[in-house]
C-alpha cells in the first residue's frame, strides 16, 4: 500500500549542470511527470522537464487591451453621458486629455493581469506540498538542485525509478511521501 | 586566457570567492541573525523622531487648515507641490534600474535593484502625502476615486490634478508588485533558513508556498520581464504626467513643452543621486562590499552623470526658449529667476546641478565613495531647490505686476519637508532589518555565471 502514499522520488543534486543532465536523461528515458526545484532560474530547465510554452504573455497583452477600453470608456461615460461639462465650447469627448488616464489603467491592468497571471498559473499561494517533507528539502531555496519524478508518471515504479534516478550520481535519493 | 583580455580592465561585479551558499548565507544573516547594531539604533531612533515631528505637523495642519503654511494667493503652490514633484522624482531611478536595466540585460543591476524599488516605493509614499496634505480638506481625497455615486458626480477626467491620481496609483502599485515578485524566491530562501517559528511563519505566508520549482521559475521570469518592460514606459509617463500639472497651465515659466522630458530627465537624475546616498553607507555599515562593489558605484556615478547633463541641457533649452520664444512674459520670468529675489536659489541650483556635477568626469572621484556620497547628496539639495524654484517663482510673477508677491516658508512646511524625509528613512530602516536587501537568487545566478 506505501505505493500509492508516494507522490514521487527525488534526487538531489550539487551543481545545475548535474540537474539539467539529469532532467534531460530522465526525459530521454520516458518519464514525463516530473519537476526540478533549484535556488535561482536555470536556463534550459523548464525545457528539459516538458514544459508546455506558457500563455502568460497573452493575458497580460488581454489585460493591457481591457485596461485600454475600460480606462477609456469609463472617461467616455463619465464625461459624455454621466456628468456632461461644458468646459469653453470644447467636445465632450475630448478624447486627447483621456490618454494620459487610458494609458495609466492599461499598464495596471496588465501588470495585475501579469502578477495573477502567474500566481494563479502556478498555483500559488500554496503554503503546503509533499515535496516540503523531504529531509533537506529547505536547501532547494539555497545552494542544492532536486529533480523529482512523481508517482502520476505512468512510467513511475518505485524501485526502478529510484535506481534511474541513483544512476545521475545524486548526493541523496528519497522518497516523497504524499 | 588571452580571450578574458579586455575584461581585465573591469573589476569584477561580485568579489571572487562567493558561493551559492554563501550569497545566500551573507544576506539572510543580515536579516535573520545578525542582532540589533548601535549604528542602526541610532539611524532608526532619529528617524522615528522625524516621524513623530511629521505626525505633529500634519496633526496641526488638519486642525487649523493649510493656513499654517506660508502659501497665498497667488503663491497657492508652495513646498507641498515641491516636495511632491522631488519625491516622486526620486523613485523613477529605482524602477529605471531595475526595470529598464533588466530589460537591456545588465548585470550590474543585480545586488543593487531590491534596495533601488525599495527606494522607490518609499519615496512614493512620502510624495502621495503631500497632494493630499495640499487639498485643503484631506478628507475628501476619495473624491479624486472615480466610482458611481449617488450624486452622480465623477472627477473631472480633464484635468491634469486627477491624471497625477491616477499615474502616481499606478506607478506605486505596479512598483510594490515588481518589487514582491523579485522578492519571492528570497522570501522563500528566508523562510527555509529561519530558525525562530514565528520568523518562519511570516516568511513561509509572504513567500507563498514558493519552492523554485523550475516551471514556477519559467513563469516568474515571464511575469518579471513582462512587468519590467511595462514600468518602464510608465516611469516617463509618472513624471511627464506630473510635469502636466504645471504645463498645462497658462502661468509663465510653466507652460513650456520641454516640462514633460526635462522632468523626466530631473527625476532620473535625483534618483541616482539618492541610490548613491542610500547604498555607500549601506555597503560599508553592513560589510557588503563583496556583493555592492566599486564597479557598481562606479557605474552608478556614471549615470547620475549622464543624467545630469541632460537635467543641464534642459536648463539651458528652458532660458533659450524663454528668450528665443519672444513671449515678454516668459523672458521677464526668466530674468526674475536670475536677478530677482529668488536668485540666489537659482544660482544654488546652478551651482548644484551643473557645476559640482561636472566634478564626475574625474575618474578619480567616481573611485571615491567620500566624494561620490557628498556629490550625491548635494545633488539631491539641488533638485530639491530646483523643483521648488520651478513651483514658487513661476507663481510669485507672473502676468500683473500687481500680484507680484513673496512665498516664505513656515516652520510648518520645514517640519513636514523635514518629517517626510525621516519617514523615508524610517521605512527605509525597517526595510534593511526585516528583508532581504540584495536579491539573492539573482546575485546567486550572477556567481555561477562570472564562476565560469
Amino acid at each position: 500500500m506505501s505505493e500509492q502514499a508516494l507522490y514521487g522520488v527525488m534526487a538531489c543534486f550539487e551543481t545545475q549542470e548535474e540537474v539539467l543532465d539529469a532532467a534531460k536523461h530522465a526525459r530521454a528515458a520516458g518519464y514525463r511527470r516530473m519537476d526540478a526545484f533549484t535556488p535561482y532560474p536555470i536556463e534550459g530547465l523548464s525545457e528539459a522537464i516538458g514544459f508546455e510554452r506558457i500563455r502568460l504573455p497573452l493575458l497580460v497583452l488581454i489585460g493591457g487591451i481591457c485596461g485600454c477600453v475600460g480606462g477609456f470608456g469609463m472617461q467616455y461615460v463619465a464625461m459624455v453621458h454621466g456628468y456632461p461639462y461644458d468646459v469653453g465650447g470644447r467636445p465632450l469627448n475630448s478624447w486627447p486629455s483621456f490618454v494620459p488616464i487610458t494609458f495609466e489603467v492599461t499598464i495596471l491592468v496588465a501588470a495585475l493581469a501579469a502578477v495573477f497571471g502567474m500566481l494563479v498559473a502556478s498555483g500559488l499561494p500554496r503554503p503546503h506540498h509533499p515535496v516540503f517533507a523531504v529531509p533537506g528539502f529547505e536547501r532547494a531555496t539555497f545552494d542544492r538542485f532536486f529533480l523529482c519524478i512523481e508517482a502520476e508518471d505512468p512510467m513511475f515504479e518505485r524501485d526502478a525509478t529510484r535506481r534511474f534516478l541513483e544512476a545521475l550520481n545524486p548526493t541523496d535519493v528519497s522518497d516523497v511521501p504524499c | 586566457m588571452a580571450r578574458q583580455e579586455p575584461n581585465r580592465k573591469r573589476p569584477p561585479l561580485i568579489r571572487a570567492g562567493y558561493t551559492l551558499a554563501s550569497v545566500a548565507d551573507e544576506v539572510s544573516g543580515l536579516v535573520l541573525r545578525r542582532s540589533l547594531t548601535w549604528n542602526w539604533m541610532l539611524g532608526f531612533g532619529l528617524a522615528l523622531l522625524l516621524v513623530g515631528m511629521l505626525a505633529i505637523a500634519v496633526a496641526v495642519l488638519f486642525y487649523r487648515g493649510v493656513g499654517i503654511w506660508g502659501i497665498n494667493i497667488p503663491v497657492a503652490w508652495g513646498f507641498a507641490i515641491g516636495n511632491f514633484v522631488w519625491w516622486i522624482g526620486i523613485g523613477h531611478a529605482g524602477t529605471l534600474i531595475s526595470a529598464f536595466l533588466l530589460l537591456m540585460r545588465q548585470k550590474w543591476r543585480t545586488s543593487i535593484n531590491r534596495s533601488a524599488e525599495a527606494m522607490t516605493l518609499f519615496a512614493l509614499v512620502c510624495a502621495a502625502l503631500f497632494p493630499l496634505l495640499h487639498l485643503g480638506r484631506p478628507w475628501y481625497a476619495y473624491w479624486l476615486i472615480p466610482y458611481p455615486n449617488t450624486m452622480g458626480l465623477w472627477p473631472q477626467f480633464r484635468s491634469p490634478l486627477v491624471w497625477d491620481f491616477f499615474a502616481v496609483l499606478t506607478y506605486l502599485t505596479v512598483s510594490f508588485l515588481f518589487w514582491y515578485v523579485g522578492m519571492i524566491p528570497d522570501l522563500a530562501t528566508l523562510r527555509d533558513r529561519a530558525r525562530h517559528p514565528f520568523q518562519r511563519l511570516t516568511f513561509g505566508v509572504l513567500a507563498m508556498g514558493w519552492r523554485g520549482s523550475a516551471r514556477h521559475w519559467h513563469r516568474h521570469q515571464t511575469a518579471y520581464l513582462l512587468l519590467a518592460a511595462l514600468a518602464t514606459p510608465l516611469v516617463i509617463s509618472v513624471h511627464s504626467i506630473v510635469s502636466l500639472d504645471f504645463a498645462a497651465a497658462i502661468v509663465p515659466g510653466w507652460h513650456s513643452t520641454i516640462f514633460p522630458p526635462y522632468f523626466v530627465a530631473g527625476a532620473v537624475f535625483s534618483g541616482f543621486a539618492m541610490v548613491l546616498t542610500l547604498l555607500i553607507p549601506l555597503r560599508a555599515a553592513y560589510g557588503l562590499e563583496g556583493l555592492i562593489t566599486m564597479r557598481h558605484v562606479e557605474l552608478l556615478a556614471k549615470m547620475l552623470l549622464a543624467t545630469g547633463l541632460i537635467v543641464d541641457y534642459s536648463y539651458v533649452m528652458e532660458v533659450f526658449t524663454a528668450w528665443y520664444g519672444g513671449n515678454p512674459y516668459d523672458w521677464s520670468l526668466m530674468l526674475d529667476r536670475m536677478t530677482g529675489a529668488y536668485a540666489p536659489i537659482f544660482w544654488a541650483v546652478m551651482l548644484c546641478n551643473v557645476g559640482v556635477l561636472q566634478l564626475l568626469w574625474w575618474p578619480r572621484v567616481r573611485a571615491n565613495p567620500a566624494w561620490l556620497f557628498a556629490i550625491a547628496l548635494v545633488a539631491n539639495l539641488g533638485m530639491w531647490m530646483e523643483r521648488v524654484m520651478i513651483v514658487i517663482t513661476s507663481l510669485h510673477h507672473d502676468f500683473l505686476s500687481s500680484r507680484w508677491t513673496m512665498y516664505y516658508p513656515t516652520v510648518w512646511d520645514w517640519a513636514t519637508l523635514v518629517g517626510t524625509v525621516g519617514l523615508f528613512f524610517f521605512l527605509f530602516f525597517l526595510f534593511i532589518r526585516l528583508l532581504p536587501v540584495i536579491s539573492i537568487s539573482e546575485v546567486q545566478k550572477l556567481v555561477v555565471e562570472e564562476g565560469r
